[in-house]
């Protein structure tokens, strides 16, 4: 069973003023199987904690550990954290002109399994996946997330989780921009992946709804750069109906002690 | 990065009209076989602006002899056996012929010094005419060797109602100036793939007269890769209505490199059609001089050019830092009565997040370039009808991106 660790963790951004910390020490474990929610704030951080494991160059890590099954993930390059088995839904797929679907997602998996597939399997493997989505196969001639609206490219990133079978995939707002029908698809999607195996999932989100469909082992409050609760799927509950407020206040002073 | 000019016609330069007042038209732009009737450019009229004059050895102010010569072999797509002996392909003949020859010039006319000067320096030219439906023909024209230069000129022709296919192919080292006339008969249909392949100290200016006949087809691909200097001007021009060119091409600068594209479509007869789609790459390197692509599109649509359908694209994909594209499309349209016209220029970076998102994926870095140059490229390459030629020129960009190890 796959183990993501994260200790310690700060994370600094460049910006026009200098670096700035974002994140200020995060203590993290995922295991295999389990399905993690972070909730918290719009500017909490919690898209930043994503992309730093992720290996986003935006993003400096200036203190802390990530290790994936021991491995020192920081000290890897950002393909290599994904062959590794880590996977990064984003919340803003990036478009990438002229590169079609069908052949980025063959070069991803021959990447990430070490060989390229087989042409016969791999046809209906994709086929497969595509219509598990409701993803008109028409996508795969189209260039990667180029002119998808915002739904598409959601199920598009949920359609790569499940061709590449990370041990462990963080989906940063999945449900954000998607209507009642696409959020029941992604989360299907998703759902699916965690019966097939033995995955970890980090769900980060603002909105409580994407938990009715993907329910949690633990939920994790995120405010001022760090988690600063911890607890059961109840915790969503309350967090939407009592909000944020009640932890913004140790998020700030999380703040001014660093 | 991108620069839009306002009417940038190719005047300047010659002894009318020159200076720094841009003629009003590029209709009304200098013509002359003769070297000497155009000014030696200093490098600020509109035509010379982008290039390098230093950097041409000599071909623009008459201080390069032009006395090399360049290997001039003409054969089947697969060979490189000489079609001038007996056992040429069906529907090919290549003569070499001197310079009273009365065909020459039917292509068009010097447009530029450097035009004339090949024009002028020419000795014997390299004729092919086309009948029937040939089978591919490849013509390889190399270098005269560094430190030489030549002039070239070479003459394609088509009879009536043909069909063919043409490679030419320009490898080597040295310095070329030379002019390629296209004459194609009408109702002809012909299939032109030309690539710059020249080792890395070549120097090359050319000029492309592409005549079209009546209801004549002709659908050039042109490919930029080596050479240090390599400036061409295909000129397009219809002899009778119904004319349709395709003008397809790609640019790969790399560090230093400089790849200049000046196209110029005169509609001057009804019913005519052209699309322009030319696609450069540039990657430069800290300390060396810039990648350089330069594109220019001029397209005219006359007063008596009615029902002229025609749409230009110029995409430039920077693929690093220290590199430049110029870019400047111009459409002139004297009548109201046209099919369609339009033009279109795009420089866009491949940035750190498209690279970000492949390699989040598991693909290595090395590769996600290449899936996007590869991609970038795909529409220009894969109208290469023949297979093996557009294996090579996709081998030939991979080792560019290799070479700098982006």
């Amino acid at each position: 069973m796959s183990i993501l660790e994260i200790t310690d963790l700060h994370v600094s951004v460049t910006t026009d003023d200098g670096p700035k910390e974002l994140l200020h020490g995060v203590d993290l474990t995922v295991r295999g199987g389990e399905t993690h929610a972070i909730m918290g704030p719009n500017g909490s951080g919690k898209s930043t904690l994503a992309y730093a494991i992720a290996g986003h160059p935006r993003y400096e890590v200036i203190a802390g550990s990530v290790t994936l099954d021991g491995a020192d993930v920081l000290e890897m390059s950002v393909d290599e954290r994904a062959r590794a088995g880590l996977f990064l839904a984003m919340q803003y797929p990036v478009e990438v002109p002229g590169v079609s679907m069908a052949n980025f997602l063959r070069s991803a998996a021959t990447a990430v399994r070490g060989e390229a597939p087989k042409l016969r399997t791999w046809v209906k493997e994709v086929k497969t996946a595509m219509s598990d989505l409701d993803i008109d196969p028409a996508f795969a001639d189209r260039s990667v997330n180029e002119g998808f609206s915002g739904g598409e490219k959601k199920r598009h990133e949920v359609l790569q989780l499940s061709l590449l079978k990370p041990k462990i995939a963080i989906l940063d707002e999945t449900d954000s921009g998607l209507d009642v029908d696409a959020l029941r698809v992604v989360s299907d999607g998703v759902n699916r992946y965690r019966a097939a195996g033995d995955v970890g999932v980090l769900l980060i989100t603002h909105y409580t709804r994407i938990l009715k469909h993907i329910t949690p082992d633990v939920v994790h409050v995120f405010a001022g750069g760090r988690i600063v609760a911890s607890g059961g799927a109840d915790l969503a509950n309350e967090l939407e109906e009592h909000g944020y407020e009640k932890y913004a206040a140790t998020g700030s002073g999380a703040e001014v002690a660093s | 990065m991108t620069e839009v000019a306002g009417l940038a016609p190719e005047l300047a330069g010659a002894k009318e009209g020159q200076g720094q007042v841009p003629v009003a038209s590029a209709g009304e732009r200098f013509t002359s076989y003769d070297v000497e009737a155009f000014e030696v450019p200093g490098g600020r009229e509109e035509n010379w602006r982008f290039t390098p004059l230093k950097r041409l050895r000599g071909l623009h102010d008459g201080t390069a002899a032009l006395d090399g010569a360049a290997a001039i072999e003409v054969g089947g797509a697969g060979g490189t056996a000489d079609a001038r002996s007996a056992d040429a392909p069906r529907g090919v003949t290549v003569e070499t012929v001197g310079r009273d020859d009365t065909r020459l010039g039917d292509g068009g006319v010097p447009a530029d010094r450097v035009a004339a000067a090949a024009w002028s320096a020419f000795r014997e030219a390299t004729v092919v005419t086309l009948d029937g439906t040939p089978e591919p023909v490849t013509i390889s024209v190399t270098g005269p060797g560094a430190g030489a230069d030549a002039a070239v000129h070479l003459q394609l022709r088509t009879t009536a109602h043909t069909e063919a296919t043409v490679v030419i192919e320009y490898r080597g080292s040295g310095t070329v100036a030379d002019n390629v006339e296209v004459v194609l008969g009408d109702g002809s249909r012909l299939t032109v793939v030309i690539t710059e392949e020249w080792a890395e100290d070549a120097v090359h200016v050319g000029a492309q007269h592409f005549s079209l006949g009546r209801d004549a087809t002709v659908k050039a691909t042109s490919v930029l890769l080596g050479g240090d200097l390599v400036r061409i001007s295909p000129t397009v021009s219809y002899r009778g209505p119904g004319g349709d060119a395709e003008l397809l091409g790609l640019g790969y600068a790399d560090a230093g490199q400089h790849l200049e594209q000046r196209l110029f479509v005169d509609h001057a007869v009804p019913h005519c059609r052209s699309n322009v789609l030319h696609k450069n790459a540039l990657q430069g390197a800290a300390g060396r001089p810039d990648a350089h692509t330069v594109w220019i599109g001029d397209v005219l649509i006359r007063a008596a050019a009615e029902n002229t359908e025609t749409f230009e694209f110029n995409r430039n994909l920077v693929l690093t830092e220290h590199a430049r594209a110029d870019s400047v499309p111009n459409l002139e349209i004297e009548t109201g009565e046209i099919a369609g016209a339009g033009h279109a220029s795009a420089t866009g970076r491949f940035d750190d997040e498209q690279l970000f998102y492949l390699c989040s994926r598991g693909i290595p870095e090395d590769v996600a370039r290449r899936l996007v140059v590869r991609g970038f490229f795909g529409e220009i390459l894969n109208a290469i009808t023949l297979p093996e030629l557009r294996e090579r020129l996709e081998a030939a960009i991979e080792s560019e991106l290799a070479i700098s190890g982006v």
